[in-house]
């Protein structure tokens, strides 16, 4: 088929129905789904060792399963699993990217599985990995020294507002508290009180960006720093963003970076040319490491020059002779027992380095035209604009019944009720990897589901692996383990 | 694929449909959908090549490459087991690998599963009632093993114990956690590896939250006295807090048993070896402490047609809900490592793990004996049963041993300044001959 012929066909096909999805659902009973390992078959073993009786456990009790049994049921629970090979995973804020096939080939290279404590002479590639990736990330961010160390974003925002703490003590300042706008993400807030700040909470101006006479009234001599995105949660660029750094700088305080939606920015614009003085990054996100269900993600943090004494150690440096380990003279210590999660880095290092200047710019443009271009083709009000990479539609019926439902349709819904700025919030977010038909099939769901009646959304959703889930019960009555279940037996 | 020559190579579209696309959002050019004001704008040269696959591929694995082709015996805290191919194999599966949190249950139910049976796995090996489904690594998972005893109000003390032996890296992730919560961490000394539970006893007071002991410890020895441990800091109404490693709790004594109110430590030696320090953080607890547990938990529920179901749970515990006040900042954790975990313990099978474990024993000792039998050095340094790893005395200066051993092609730990340490498990073996008869030469 030609290229042209392809265009026609994706056109044609754009005004079709949604998709009608059934998930697998594997089933011998009308109790439960695919059953437990342990209701399989467990043994019981004796533990017999050469210690002492009085160091060792007397029986083991686990599943006891043959490799094809094992199999069977793995490849069965990746049936009942959705991710982004699966269908459109337009999740806002969260990026959810295709994950190159390639990376996972290069992060299984023999030598990438070394053990941290090889001497640095022994380990020069992986010492020239992570400073080149320390090197890209800072000329991406628009920050003069990074550390690869934090294992995921809300660790990266540890690590800053460490380092904004050790900052001020430096100055022999003893500031107590850390500026958040109320639509930011809740690890802003979690983040900013475990290092043992107060958080004000910002209120956002009708716009749906940041008040600036609210925010001179939160700022004072007792702000550490702002925590900001920018892009906001909203997918509003700040635009006041100078005058907002102006702000917090003239109160002492410093300005953060919240890498979340830095997907819409890549090439066009950097958080450090915008008064940022501390960012991480969320590499599972901007450079397409797998999310893996949950992690492992990776949250690189970027400073400003003077801030770079603060990093935690070890850093990476290049010497005549190659490549050294450091610590920086008033580190904050450590965010981890090591260098962070490595093999996430080595991924996000060879996306980056596939991309270069041309392709990282072009996943901004792309993720930003279709987002407008979803947003456009959707009958959902969307109070909030011009935006990047993501809106936030507001839903006529409750946004989380409309997220079930659209599970039946063959894709993720977007996140929900979240920001509250918007009623009954759909925050979406394509990203650049969703071609013209897959952003209509995906405004079909959308739009087929603000066209059904009340019933069908609320007994949402019908062809996945399990129905709508009483997740209350699971709260009020918490069953964490098998074990658990044995004892309600 | 030759439209994609420039820009992203994950980005579908052909210049037709972006052209399509702009009309139909009323844009003249991508630049215009950038509300970004002009004295901001950047012109996209960050001086990094776009490469082919082929080419990127090329430059990493060179790179990698350059790292020097040692068998490592290098342990303390993080190890290398053979993971079962069954273990890439079907981790690596999109649907497990490319999926979120499981914020939608209904459309995650596998991932919700595995994890489940991840948290029942913790549950069987710790003997407690409840594992949540991971931390970062060993080191986080205690920082936030001490933020739990300052959360709870039955504590009142202020200072965290732990050995004077501790990881660097543990101590120094522990200390950036507590800052804030406003504890301080003290060291209680150690005798011959092992707690100096009488200089403990004299140390721990009213204005302790928080007992630290380790099982095995940083140099391979396998703890006696942990019961004790745990008197003391009940009888003190501390929080008694024990590391450990997943593999060795196959062989080792119940945590729960021992008095342990809560086990973290590392369980990334089944399912992803040393890879350079990463971790996956195990956490399990007293059911006493679950609604001040950190991180994510899988529970059962049942769906609208009354079968068994899983979901996250008690999630108002968590930053997203609670924010400032959650019981962690924690939010991507770990999750396909914890499932590889439990992928590799369902290979081994309850008698594979009980085997491997004591191969961690007998294999130890047997290579300790060879080591002690060699001129000029003395293994075990410490009069203990150990486990993986052991400490040996080097009459020559221990960094110029291991640096004549690493031209050997052998990556030893040094630890004192006559003392090195050794690891050994399956993935070594059969260099462990090699080994014994190389330090015969440099030693």
């Amino acid at each position: 088929m030609s290229r042209d012929e392809r265009d026609q066909g994706a056109a044609s096909e754009s005004d079709r129905d949604p998709l009608v999805y059934d998930q697998a659902r594997w089933t011998a009973d009308d109790e439960k789904y695919e059953p437990l390992l342990a209701e399989k078959h467990t043994r019981e073993v004796e533990v017999e060792s050469a210690l002492p009786d009085h160091l060792t456990r007397d029986t083991l009790d686990l599943p006891d399963l043959s490799e094809p049994e094992l199999a069977r049921h793995y490849t069965r629970l990746s049936e009942m699993n959705y991710g982004v090979e699966n269908g459109p995973f337009p999740l806002g804020s969260c990026t959810m990217k295709y994950n190159p096939k390639f990376t996972e080939d290069v992060a299984a290279h023999p030598k990438a599985g070394i053990h941290p404590d090889r001497s640095p002479e022994s380990a020069q590639g992986t010492l020239e990995l992570l400073y080149r990736l320390q090197d890209y990330l800072g000329r991406i961010g628009g920050m003069d020294a990074v550390t690869l160390q934090p294992p995921a974003g809300a660790a990266g925002e540890f690590a800053g507002i460490l380092i904004a703490r050790a900052y001020h003590e430096a100055r022999g300042e003893d500031r107590t508290e850390v500026v958040v706008p109320d639509s930011a993400h809740g690890t802003n807030f979690a983040s900013a009180a475990m290092a043992g700040y107060d958080v004000v909470e910002l209120p956002g101006a009708a716009d749906g960006r940041v008040d600036l006479d609210a925010l001179e009234a939160a700022v004072g001599e007792e702000t550490a720093a702002l925590m900001l995105t920018n892009p906001n949660t909203l997918g509003l660029f700040e635009r006041d963003i100078e005058r907002i750094a102006e702000i917090v700088h003239d109160a002492g305080g410093l300005l953060y970076y919240d890498g979340a939606n830095l997907n819409a920015l890549l090439g066009r614009a950097r958080p450090g040319d915008m008064g940022f003085d501390v960012m991480h990054y969320n590499v599972h996100k901007t450079f397409a490491t797998p999310h893996g269900g949950g992690g492992p993600g990776a949250g690189p943090v970027g400073v400003r020059e003077d801030l770079a004494e603060f990093l935690p150690e070890p850093r990476v440096r290049r010497t005549d002779g190659g490549y050294e380990l450091f610590a920086p003279e008033r580190s904050i210590g450590k965010v981890h027992g090591y260098q962070g999660n490595w093999l996430v880095l080595v991924k996000a290092y060879a996306y980056i380095a596939r991309l270069g200047d041309e392709g990282l710019a072009d996943a901004s443009a792309k993720a930003v035209l279709n987002a407008n271009y979803l947003a456009e083709r959707i009958d959902y009000e969307i109070p909030f604009g011009p935006f990047h990479h993501e809106f936030v539609a507001s839903a006529d019926a409750d946004a989380a019944d409309v997220a079930k439902r659209m599970l039946d349709y063959g894709v993720h819904p977007p996140t929900t009720k979240w920001p509250e700025a918007v009623p009954e919030a759909l925050m979406t977010e394509p990203t650049e990897i969703e071609n013209r038909a897959s952003l209509d099939q995906l405004a079909a769901a959308f739009d087929a589901v603000a066209a059904e009646d009340e019933e069908a959304i609320e007994s949402a959703p019908e062809r996945t692996a399990a129905r709508r889930i009483d997740q209350v019960s699971a709260a009020r009555n918490p069953r964490l383990s098998w074990q658990a279940l044995d004892r309600e037996e | 694929m030759s439209s994609h020559n420039s820009g992203s190579p994950f980005a579908p579209h052909t210049p037709e449909e972006t052209a399509a696309m702009l009309a139909a959002v009323g844009a003249a050019s991508e630049e215009d959908l950038f509300d970004i004001p002009d004295g901001l704008r950047f012109d996209g040269a960050f001086g990094i090549e776009s490469r082919s696959e082929q080419a990127t591929r090329a430059h990493v694995d060179a790179t990698l490459g350059r790292n020097a082709d040692l068998t490592e015996f290098l342990g303390r805290g993080h190890y290398d087991h053979y993971v079962p191919s069954l273990v890439d194999h079907l981790s690596q599966r999109s649907e497990f690998l490319t999926s979120y949190t499981q914020y939608q249950p209904e459309v995650a139910q596998g991932f919700l599963q595995a994890l489940f049976e991840y948290q029942s796995m913790l549950v069987e090996l710790t003997g407690l009632d409840v594992a949540n489904c991971s931390m970062y690594d060993a080191a986080t998972a205690l920082g936030e093993a001490a933020t739990l005893a300052a959360r709870l109000r039955r504590i009142s003390g202020e200072t965290v114990l732990v050995p004077d032996l501790l990881h660097e890296g543990r101590r120094g992730v522990l200390e950036n956690y507590v800052e804030g919560a406003g504890l301080a961490v003290e060291s209680y000394p150690t005798d011959d590896a092992n707690a100096d539970v009488e200089a403990l006893a004299d140390r721990v007071e009213e204005d302790v939250a928080m007992v630290y002991a380790e099982n095995p410890t940083v140099r391979g020895t396998i703890e006696e006295r942990l019961p004790e441990i745990g008197d003391l800091a009940h009888e003190n109404d501390a929080l008694f807090v024990l590391g450990t490693d997943v593999l060795a709790l196959a062989l080792l004594r119940e945590p729960a048993s021992v008095g342990a109110d809560v086990v973290v430590g590392e369980a990334a030696s089944l399912g992803l070896g040393a890879s350079y320090g990463m971790g996956l953080g195990l956490f399990a607890c007293r059911e006493a402490f679950l609604r001040q547990v950190p991180g994510r938990l899988v529970g059962v529920s049942e769906d609208a047609t009354g079968r068994r179901a899983y979901t996250l749970t008690l999630q108002t515990r968590e930053q997203h809900i609670r924010r400032e006040r959650a019981t962690s900042n924690i939010c991507t954790n770990q999750a396909w490592v914890a499932l590889r975990a439990a992928m590799h313990a369902a290979t081994l099978g309850p008698q594979g793990l009980v085997d491997l474990a004591n191969d961690c024993v007998t294999a130890t000792a047997d290579l300790a004996e060879r080591v002690d039998a060699i001129v000029g050095m003395r293994a075990p340094v410490h009069d203990r049963h150990h486990f993986r790893e052991f400490v040996a005395h080097t009459d020559q200066p221990a960094a110029a041993v291991a640096s004549d051993l690493e031209r050997e092609g052998f990556a030893v730990h040094v630890v004192g300044e006559h003392e090195i340490q050794l690891c050994t498990t399956e993935t070594n073996a059969a260099r462990r001959d090699a080994l014994v008869e190389a330090l015969e030469v440099v030693a």
